[in-house]
């Protein structure tokens, strides 16, 4: 049976990518994998007895070492903010390339802690910084320091001891740029270098308590539970600065999208599903419905979505339990079918990843084919025609094309680079200021420019020549030839409409890392969690691949 | 150090700032990353270029042609981009003449990517700087550490033929030091080599 890949243009709406989960494609997964032969070392640990100073832990195989290098700091409780706005943080880190020497050390202590305005080299791979969530950071401290282990409750209501707020690489802040690096088989897989920072500082945190419990009771203080620091994660504070990512790289977003569709349809194509892969895919099902019913927010928009998914999650179970759907030659076409017919997409999406859990050979494959070489795509290839573009338009952008961009409200947004920050921001554009200095992400409205200004012009005009008097919408015609060669290149909506929730950007992108327990705090930014329930570094090499499953919160 | 991610962010704004479209300031951007890889002075020249008030006054060249003469000098960027834009025409011509281009450094980038897009070297000069672009994998050239050259009189552009350095001879001489490295095969192994007693016409 040959099952067709998902409609980019269903697919690609950001109602649907809103709605995307974590899954054995995603970074963070793929990277603990490739990573669990590497000797894991905590080289420097030197701590006041308050817990700050500074610490070295490091990855290495061969003749490759990555170090994390964290520094903690002492701030005052009005000085801790999430915002990217804020200028000190509980703790500062950086991944280098090899060992650090004193000197890069010293370099390093005045530079990480100061984050955006510090400046960072070539031999600096990615940066990040993290605020403690005080409440459990301090109830941990204390518990392990009276001797005892701290409430599995608690701990449950937030699922980490610290959060980051920016994880930064390729090239920001004079960080080694993505060529240096590009060609390293070990990290190939996008967003290795920055998974690595953020598993490494989850161990710092679980240290650091110890390390501040000791010092405060050296003879009764307890080390915080092995199974416990398994089931804390590290918080991840995320704003718009997220969003326009996946709008810019529509070469990676393709590849990101199209490795999911196209496990999906191998395994839809699996003819006779065996009893083991069944049992695999009941168990995370199973096992992974207590993720959901921990997963809390305060947000009304989230909430109804959690509230669907369970309902959505029961009839599901209900219908694999009561069926013989699993005897049944193409099975997981058939719970595939049955899904899209009876479930919303919050549920679709949460079972297409759970149907990639029991297939590791068909997943394998595609996590290779994740990353892109976008350079090799930036040139308009200036020899087509405008008969070419108009049948691209057609055919990839017809959705688009159906928006009436006459209307206020399709263009109520404009993307904007914040001066304070250097940070991207959506605004009003009939409130706010700032309008003509719109960054190109609206997408849909400048293709339907381009189509209109097409229209009338000679099929066999060359787009070279077209280019001379139409060079303000080159951009847009550099990505139609793009979405030409990758389908899944595009968002397939609108990002200035009145109706954009931002936040379904964030949501994509988050999923293909890893995150869980997304809890929108506004339409524009939201928590996440990562790595809640993996094993730690001493644990790699054997751990259970379906560890995120097993988290006790 | 900033980092060519860093070049290429600062100059596709800044060039979006001084007036070009997003389209054409993502060229630039990359065109100065491409520079500074290679070594030569490109943001410095940008940064230069669009404070120096000759963006404005400068003009563009559209539909480039063998020789294009003007008393106003040409914009390096425009005609960089209408350069690339019509490269697969341009290789005809074989030779390009330009008079009075601003800032020509801003235009090199566009001709290094062209020489990879047609698959030809192409030579480029103005004033007494050479440069000879390897379909954008190299640059060999004489520039080095000039002051900044805010206008070339004239610029000469030579599309190269794909014909090799040496000639016949040196390739003979060096093919019979190579066999040097082989052995003769015995008659028992020509035998068994692959279609050896077969005809071929199967």
């Amino acid at each position: 049976m040959n099952i067709n890949l998902r409609d980019p243009k269903k697919i690609m709406k950001l109602s649907k990518l809103g709605c995307f989960h974590q899954s054995k494609l995603s970074f963070l997964r793929s990277f603990l994998k490739e990573f669990k032969d590497w000797k894991y070392n905590r080289d420097l640990f030197n701590l006041d007895i308050d817990g700050y100073g500074v610490a070295v832990y490091s990855f290495s195989k061969n003749k490759r070492i990555y170090s994390l290098i964290c520094f903690a700091n002492k701030i005052d409780d009005d000085e801790r903010s999430d915002r990217v706005i804020a200028t000190k943080w509980d703790a500062a880190f950086t991944l280098y390339d090899g060992i650090p020497s004193k000197k890069d050390l010293d370099r390093l202590s005045n530079n990480v802690p100061k984050q955006e305005v510090g400046r960072m080299s070539y031999k600096e791979l990615t940066l990040s910084r993290a605020n403690k969530s005080m409440r459990i950071f301090n109830h941990v401290v204390e518990c392990l320091a009276n001797g005892k282990q701290p409430d599995k409750e608690k701990l449950a209501e937030v699922g980490y001891l610290y959060r980051t707020t920016a994880v930064y690489g390729s090239g920001k802040f004079g960080l080694a740029d993505r060529f240096r690096v590009k060609n390293r088989n070990e990290i190939f897989g996008p967003f290795r270098l920055e998974m690595m920072l953020v598993y490494l500082v989850r161990q710092f945190t679980f240290d650091q308590v110890n390390h501040i419990a000791k010092s405060r009771n050296p003879r009764g203080a307890k080390e915080l539970d092995h199974d416990i620091c398994r089931n804390l994660g590290i918080g991840n504070s995320t704003g718009l600065g997220m969003a326009p990512f996946i709008v810019n790289h529509p070469t990676l977003l393709n590849n990101w999208i199209e490795a999911r569709e196209s496990v999906l349809k191998k395994i839809r194509e699996i003819k006779n599903v065996d009893k083991k892969s069944i049992d695999i895919f009941k168990k995370c099902l199973k096992k992974s419905l207590k993720n959901v019913f921990s997963w809390s927010s305060n947000s009304e928009f989230q909430k109804t979505k959690i509230t669907n998914l369970i309902k959505d999650l029961n009839k599901f179970i209900k219908f694999f339990e009561e069926s013989s759907v699993f005897d049944k030659e193409f099975a997981f076409n058939e719970v595939y079918l049955w899904a899209e017919k009876n479930l919303n997409d919050e549920c679709i999406e949460y079972i297409v990843s759970m149907m990639m859990e029991p297939y590791d050979e068909i997943v394998d494959q595609y996590i290779y084919k994740m990353s892109s070489d976008e350079e090799r795509y930036f040139n308009i290839p200036t020899t087509r025609t405008i008969d070419h573009l108009r049948k691209i338009i057609e055919e990839r952008y017809s959705d688009m094309l159906k928006i009436d961009f006459s209307k206020k409200e399709s263009n109520k947004n404009f993307w904007f680079i914040s001066k304070n920050k250097e940070e991207p921001r959506l605004a009003n554009r009939y409130l706010d200021n700032g309008s003509e200095l719109e960054q190109p992400l609206a997408i849909a409205r400048d293709i339907s420019k381009l189509y209109k200004r097409i229209s009338n012009l000679k099929n066999s005009l060359k787009i070279g020549r077209f280019l001379i008097e139409n060079n303000d919408l080159r951009h847009v015609v550099r990505r139609a030839f793009i979405t030409e060669k990758f389908p899944y290149a595009e968002i397939q909506d609108n990002t200035i409409g009145s109706n954009l929730m931002a936040i379904d950007m964030l949501r994509l992108k988050l999923s293909y890392f890893g995150a869980v327990k997304f809890d929108p705090r506004s339409d524009k930014w939201l928590r996440i969690c990562m790595f809640q329930g993996a094993p730690l570094p001493n644990d790699l090499k054997s751990f259970d691949e379906y560890w995120v499953y097993n988290s006790l919160n | 150090m900033k980092s060519f991610s860093e070049i290429d962010t600062i100059a596709k704004r800044a060039s979006k700032a001084v007036g070009f479209s997003w389209g054409i300031a993502e060229e630039v951007g990359k065109n100065i990353k491409l520079l500074e890889m290679f070594g030569l002075p490109g943001l410095k020249y940008l940064n230069h270029y669009f404070y120096s008030g000759q963006l404005n006054k400068n003009q563009r060249l559209t539909l480039i042609s063998t020789k294009n003469i003007s008393k106003i000098p040409y914009c390096p960027i425009f005609s960089g981009i209408s350069f690339f834009d019509q490269i697969n025409e341009l290789e005809n011509l074989k030779n390009i003449q330009i008079e009075n281009m601003s800032y020509p450094l801003l235009f090199l980038p566009f001709l290094s990517r062209a020489s990879e897009v047609i698959g030809k070297k192409i030579s480029f000069k103005f004033e007494s700087n050479n440069f000879l672009l390897n379909f954008n994998q190299s640059i060999y050239s004489n520039f080095i550490n000039k002051d900044i050259l805010k206008l070339a009189n004239l610029i000469e552009i030579e599309f190269i033929e794909n014909i090799n350095t040496f000639n016949q001879q040196d390739w003979d001489n060096l093919y019979k030091l190579s066999t040097k490295t082989f052995v003769d095969e015995s008659d028992e192994l020509k035998k068994s080599a692959a279609g050896a007693g077969l005809t071929d016409n199967d």
